[in-house]
């Protein structure tokens, strides 16, 4: 039995190890996968503007550049033309179901039944453009009113595109799509549901004995959450939330680490989008007022121990306190993670922005001398941040949840 | 470029009050160092509530950025 533990200390100690040079190499992928980019994207954009091959290199759009990575997308882009497909799910009243995948539209170069691909995103094309596969040119970008307008030129006409489905403009078409995000949700839940059903197992095989390799890590976080989180906030209910709390927390945390890691089946920007965070909180918003028992209510609508004037002041505060809290967990999420990324590939992009667009070697050079340490160390912080938000998360949630189902003690 | 100094400005607040935690933080931990575990906690929900507050601006000024 001790050799058994004395063989495992060991192995896990040497994968500690190796670890944190993994992680370290790791963020290096990005430079060389811009890198290539960048020198592929180049020569193309000079010839479809139709500018002359002498004319200087095309400016650098640190904006852009970062705004593509953070956001969602219907295709896994790699690098340069490389691209994983997903599967596109689209529906329009016109045109009923459409079901392809992302590889068909070659890179937003063809539109399929008047759906086209701008910097990663379908978006519709109005009706006068014709249906089934067309070739297309370039995707121009104007700026009208402050707001931004793709406009793609075919056969001497101009059709303007409509914008990308979201929740919160009405679109005359739904994205259902297995997106960048979507895709990297389901991998966290099937990576979660693979660890917890062997550590699971392991305890059913292993019964009461000590546990042994990864069970020992679970068994230390879930204790953590146990501890610190659940017991503090809920008192002697936190038996009935703690499975809301652990999905809640390792769920966010897989998701954080994922968007840390930069290379395929990770990257996505998954926990710094708003849709996934509002719908992280929204399940803490339906749990806090679906078991808030009447102390709750009160305390909201009619406070007690406040004298009247204070309690009619008091109630249109606290209602809107309902909402402000979740909507402060979605935020609070969302600007973290985000703010992470973009500070990530702005350091990134002093490379490109140093060295000309791959004009200037010395200048690119010098750009990632200055810029792969602080890579290195903002990487660090955001691991930390990717733990303390998941955290975070957690612990105001059960503190919600325990506000609301406290009972009366005046 | 207004945006940009919104920001500065929630970071500016945002640093100060993340400041005071962190600080009488230290301070608690030093009086009584067997309740660290505990003023930890408290110092992480806390600087969650005053950095939400800053992540607001930075939101709004990331959303006013694009317009002139």
């Amino acid at each position: 039995m001790t050799k058994l533990y004395a063989f495992h200390n060991i192995r896990f100690s040497v994968a500690l190890k190796l670890f944190f040079p993994l992680l370290f190499s790791m963020c290096l992928i990005p430079f060389l996968s811009q890198a290539q980019e960048m020198a592929h994207d180049h020569p193309e954009e000079v010839q479809a503007e139709g500018v002359e091959e002498h004319a200087p290199a095309k400016e650098f759009n640190m904006e852009n550049m970062i705004f593509n990575h953070i956001n969602n997308s219907n295709e896994f882009h790699l690098f340069g033309h490389v691209s994983i497909p997903l599967p596109c799910i689209l529906y329009s009243k016109e045109d009923g179901l459409t079901f392809f995948m992302s590889s068909k539209m070659d890179h937003g170069h063809k539109t399929v039944n008047r759906y086209a691909m701008d910097e990663g995103i379908i978006k519709r094309l109005p009706s006068d453009f014709p249906g089934g596969e067309v070739e297309i040119g370039h995707i121009d970008h104007k700026k009208v009113d402050g707001e931004e307008i793709a406009i793609l030129t075919h056969e001497g006409k101009e059709y303007q595109l409509e914008k990308a489905s979201s929740m919160l403009g009405f679109t005359s078409f739904f994205d259902f799509s297995i997106s960048k995000n979507v895709f990297s949700m389901l991998l966290a839940a099937g990576l979660l549901l693979f660890v917890f059903l062997s550590v699971a197992k392991g305890y059913k095989n292993r019964g009461r004995k000590a546990p042994s390799g990864f069970q020992n890590l679970m068994e230390i976080i879930i204790n953590f959450i146990i501890d610190e989180v659940a017991k503090p906030m809920l008192g002697d209910r936190y038996q009935k939330y703690l499975p809301f709390l652990l999905v809640n927390f390792f769920f966010i945390l897989t998701c954080n680490l994922m968007g840390l890691i930069p290379f395929f089946p990770f990257s996505a920007n998954i926990t710094g989008n708003l849709a996934i965070t509002m719908g992280l909180a929204i399940v803490t918003f339906l749990i806090t007022n679906i078991q808030g028992n009447g102390n709750y209510w009160k305390h909201i609508f009619w406070m007690p121990g406040v004298p009247v004037p204070m309690k009619i002041f008091l109630a249109p505060i606290e209602f809107l306190g309902i909402f402000i809290k979740p909507f402060s967990l979605m935020i609070r999420l969302f600007a973290n993670i985000t703010a992470g990324h973009i500070i990530i590939m702005s350091l990134v992009g002093l490379i490109f922005v140093f060295g000309n667009v791959g004009e200037s070697i010395g200048g690119a050079t010098a750009g990632a001398a200055l810029a792969v340490p602080f890579t290195l160390f903002m990487n660090l912080i955001e691991f930390v941040v990717a733990l303390i938000q998941a955290f975070i998360f957690t612990i105001l949630s059960a503190s919600y949840i325990g506000a609301a189902t406290e009972e009366a003690h005046h | 470029m207004y945006a940009g100094i919104g920001a500065g400005l929630a970071a500016i607040g945002a640093g100060i009050g993340i400041g005071f935690i962190g600080g009488k933080g230290m301070e608690a931990i030093a009086r009584q160092p067997e309740a660290v575990g505990d003023i930890r906690n408290n110092m992480l929900i806390v600087a969650a509530f005053v950095e939400a507050v800053a992540l607001f601006a930075v939101v709004v000024a990331l959303l006013t950025a694009g317009q002139k």
